[in-house]
């Protein structure tokens, strides 16, 4: 009968220890086994060594900045201004050492405009994306269902996902720079463009959660006569706030971190302009812009901004994460 | 937020409309793209940005697979929570900052490489030819950045599709006496096939649509280049760098390129979500 | 049908349950145990050997299961021998699934799950730093509670296990193959579809096609964990059939929640039940006692078996 596969059951004792250590596996399937072990925790120090190496550039190149009071409080120096030398860098200028000499030198500078416009627009954009977001979701889920239109939302808003930042850039600037000519850069526009952005994921991750809202809390609460709206209102909405925030927060993230959409629609300053209107800036574009610019000083403040902005995005994640976390314990 | 999607092309396209109508055949098939001589020609920002982004799915595919499968069967319980962690992390980490990054501390080290590996294949035909003469910005360098970029939400795709494969059919394989990895390449790789093309196209979409970590390492030089070490240029990058200051038919030829952009990723996108139903019924409804 | 008379139940399935043996009996390709095999229980175990004579495959000394802090199964000392069929009985969270899986190694796929005491197999103990779990695997094969064939065709199902050993010769494969289909019963449905896939069959032609990837690697034991609770009852005496006709051949091992399925196929029972911890309200298992089948449903020693098996608990 069983011709074929080695070594039946016969062997007992000695013979057996000896087997079971793996004497009919061949060495191959188990340096197989191991190589493919040794694959996956190469791949995973892929991914995980240059994080580590970039995540200490960042930090050792921007903390000096970033240290300062007056990065936080001052304008950002216009490049080619006569009295920065080109070859001046940060500490040159007295940034970072323990009196805070920057503020007290004869020259002031920091990255206040770019931390202001950073904040106005991300906040702008999340003043949009966000309630109408989870209207949207709200539709889907609690009205919707799978009726057409609502899958078809759910498939727009996957679709959108997918779209570049920088198409949605170049949509603002046609549809809101173009018109109005310079005037048109401002904080707004960006925060059109990022609301755009965080839009379809604002409306999935808020639809992901009213999906883990269990059934009988709505029909307890339509059992007693309730309208849908209201249920949704007071018991279901109520019920995902925990997860719907911590959706909202990885958007707002996600968007302040955005550098593409935002370039070209918001022009550039080197004072701060808490307003909407008007050309202004924010880190990501500072990023760049001193990166183009070239010159020690400059790429001082790009590194400097870099920092400050990984700083705002990793807390936005990390709290998002932790809210999370705690939704999914309860 | 469909209107949202159809505004988007419409507006769009009624801008770039003077270009295309203007250049006609020679804006979608010219191999030149030189603004300063009037020559609008998209080719080599289309191959730009499809060559930069297959470098980055080459790289970025196995080491997401390796990942999420070290996630999912290997790494033992108190490991796992630490390793996704690290990889959201790094799809935290702005793509400006990459880009920073890549071209003061990796640009240097990029040129080195690449020039020895050119150097020691200079004899091999064809291989001259594409691992040619660098000065560190380049298709791969800019492909490479891309792959760290991309690995985040491939390996979270992936490792969610994992995750479906059912405890029972990994067991059923366990039992018959395979090791771990036959099981994975037994069970885990045909159970997961659709998910993982998705999250391939999904990467590829997200690869063809990034911006300015492309554009700070890849050298700004619109060309048809076989040289993978060469300077190049892809469409949002070009599209980010000179929209602001361009005249009116470089505008013009510069949102039309965005359509482009837009109209490809959609397909890929698309594409993506067909490939996953498709392999899922092949699988799951056999006669 | 006088072992087990107490139970009312018991009696008209087990006639129904002849009777659609009898019926398919005849169309069974190969006969390994006795035409009359199957049919009447009382007879079968009048027909096996002396549970003493037979070489035992297992032994278990104070076997102790931990999941975590959690002490899921304690001190369970028993032995199992060649070519009988052993039951494993008990109400839910009683830890006989649990036992089953420390047979093959199972239990090291869960996170936190640690053993104690002895578990040898033919005198080498399971345990022991040296042993290959996917060696142990390759010899002690089992069969799931839900049928899980891979997402692919009959035939490849089948040849898995042979592949992954290293057989490659296709005339060899397609032997193991048809060879290990007519064991499980299965030969004559699917001959002529071995390239369909295996998800398209039925739950019960799925089960015996799992039972026939099992075979295919030629294993000296087989665990089955409830392999029928997924089943209808026609499936379900399809099963229990092959199990007797298997047995010539392989040592089963088989958890059941079904006391007359353990009745009908059986040739020891061991009845597990629980206990409530002092410290909380996670349960022990343990082994309450073990006995030839016959003994245990008409004269159980143990006051908590025979309210068990007469359904006052459980």
């Amino acid at each position: 009968m069983s011709a074929t596969i080695p070594a039946r059951s016969t062997q007992t004792g000695p013979d057996m220890q000896e087997a079971l250590r793996g004497g009919t596996l061949s060495g191959g399937r188990k340096a197989k086994n191991h190589v493919a072990s040794g694959l996956m925790v190469l791949a995973f120090l892929a991914a995980a060594i240059p994080l580590v190496v970039m995540g200490a550039s960042v930090v050792s190149q921007g903390y000096r900045a970033v240290l300062s009071g007056s990065w936080w409080t001052q304008p950002i120096p216009e490049t080619g201004r006569s009295d920065l030398a080109n070859n001046q860098n940060l500490s040159d200028l007295g940034f970072g050492t323990p009196s805070d000499a920057g503020a007290s030198s004869s020259v002031v500078l920091g990255m206040a405009p770019a931390i202001v416009g950073t904040l106005l627009t991300v906040l702008g954009a999340a003043a949009l994306a966000i309630p109408l977001g989870i209207m949207g979701a709200v539709y889907l889920h609690e009205y919707g269902k799978n009726n057409w239109l609502a899958k078809f939302i759910r498939f727009m808003a996957d679709v959108m996902t997918g779209v570049p930042s920088v198409v949605m850039g170049v949509f603002i600037y046609t549809i809101w720079v173009l018109p109005r000519g310079v005037d048109g850069k401002s904080a707004w526009a960006a925060a059109l463009a990022l609301a755009c952005l965080m839009l379809p994921i604002v409306v999935r991750s808020t639809e992901e959660m009213l999906r883990l809202v269990p059934d009988n809390l709505r029909e307890a609460s339509a059992a007693l006569g309730t309208h849908t709206w209201k249920t949704t209102v007071k018991v279901v909405l109520p019920a995902a706030i925990a997860g719907i925030t911590s959706g909202s927060l990885l958007a707002v993230a996600r968007a302040a971190g955005e550098t593409a959409p935002v370039v070209f629609v918001i022009g550039f300053v080197t004072t701060v302009n808490a307003s909407f209107s008007g050309a202004n800036t924010t880190l990501s574009a500072q990023i760049y812009g001193q990166q183009q610019a070239g010159g020690v000083l400059a790429q001082d403040l790009a590194w400097g901004a870099a920092l400050t902005l990984v700083i705002i995005v990793l807390a936005l994640t990390l709290i998002a994460r932790r809210i999370s976390r705690r939704f999914e314990l309860s | 937020m469909l209107l949202v999607l159809a505004l988007i092309l419409v507006t769009m396209i009624r801008q770039a409309w003077p270009a295309w109508s203007e250049l006609g055949a020679s804006y979608f098939f010219g191999t030149e793209w030189i603004p300063s001589q009037g020559k609008y020609g998209i080719l080599p920002l289309v191959y730009g940005t499809l060559v930069v982004s297959l470098i980055a799915l080459v790289f970025a595919v196995p080491i997401s697979i390796g990942i999420s499968l070290f996630v999912t069967e290997v790494a033992p319980e108190w490991l796992r929570r630490p390793v996704v962690t690290t990889v959201d992390l790094l799809a935290a980490v702005p793509s400006v900052v990459f880009g920073l990054w890549a071209f003061y501390n990796l640009l240097p080290g990029f040129q080195a490489v690449f020039n020895n590996i050119a150097s020691a294949v200079s004899s091999i035909p064809v291989l001259n030819v594409v691992f040619g003469p660098s000065t560190g910005s380049s298709f791969m360098s800019a492909g490479l950045i891309l792959a760290l970029m991309i690995t985040p939400i491939i390996t979270s795709v992936t490792r969610e599709v994992f995750l479906t494969v059912p405890e029972n059919d990994k067991s059923g394989a366990l039992a018959l006496g395979a090791t771990r990895w036959e099981m994975i390449r037994g069970v885990v790789f045909p159970h997961s096939f659709g998910g993982m093309t998705g999250a391939v196209m999904l990467g590829l979409g997200r690869a063809m649509g990034e911006t300015v970590a492309v554009a700070l390492v890849i050298g700004a030089v619109p060309q048809i280049s076989l040289n993978l070490f060469g300077v190049g240029e892809t469409m949002p990058a070009q599209i980010f760098r000179q929209l602001s200051e361009a005249g009116s038919t470089l505008r013009s030829a510069l949102i039309g390129l965005g359509v482009v952009l837009l109209v490809l990723t959609i397909l890929v996108n698309i594409s993506a979500r067909r490939a996953v139903v498709a392999v899922d019924r092949r699988f799951k409804g056999a006669p | 049908m006088t072992t087990y008379d107490h139970n009312d139940d018991t009696q008209t399935t087990t006639d129904s349950t002849a009777a659609a043996i009898s019926g398919e009996a005849v169309t069974m390709p190969m006969q390994l145990a006795p035409p009359s095999a199957g049919i009447d229980s009382a007879e079968r175990q009048g027909n096996a050997v002396e549970p003493e004579s037979l070489p035992k495959v297992f032994n278990l000394e104070e076997l102790q299961v931990y999941y975590g802090s959690h002490h899921a199964v304690r001190d369970v000392s028993m032995a199992v021998c060649a070519n009988q069929i052993t039951a494993f009985i008990g109400p839910s969270g009683c830890g006989k699934t649990t036992v089953l899986r420390c047979f093959n190694r199972m239990n090291d796929l869960i996170a936190g799950a640690r053993v104690e005491g002895l578990l040898a197999y033919h005198g080498v103990d399971l345990y022991s730093a040296e042993v290959n779990p996917v060696e142990v695997r390759r010899r002690i094969g089992m069969v799931f509670q839900k049928p899980n064939p891979f997402p692919k065709s009959i035939y490849e199902n089948v040849a898995y296990g042979p592949r992954i050993a290293g057989i490659k010769k296709k005339s060899e494969l397609d032997d193991i193959v048809e060879r290990s289909l007519v064991q499980a019963a299965l030969w004559e449905e699917v001959k002529n579809r071995l390239k369909a896939s295996a998800l398209g069959m039925s739950g019960g032609q799925q089960q015996r096609l799992c039972i026939a990837r099992a075979v295919a690697v030629s294993p000296e034991v087989i665990l089955m964990d409830e392999p029928c609770s997924a089943l209808d009852p026609i499936a379900t005496s399809r099963i229990e059939d092959l199990m007797l006709e298997l047995k010539s051949e392989f040592t089963i091992v088989i958890v059941t929640h079904n006391m007359q399925q353990a009745a009908r196929v059986s040739d020891v029972t061991a009845f597990y039940s629980t206990e409530v911890n002092p410290d909380g309200d996670l349960r022990t298992g343990l082994l309450v006692e073990m006995a030839p089948t016959v003994d245990i449903f008409s004269n159980p020693s143990d006051e908590l078996t025979e309210q068990y098996i007469s359904g006052r608990f459980g």
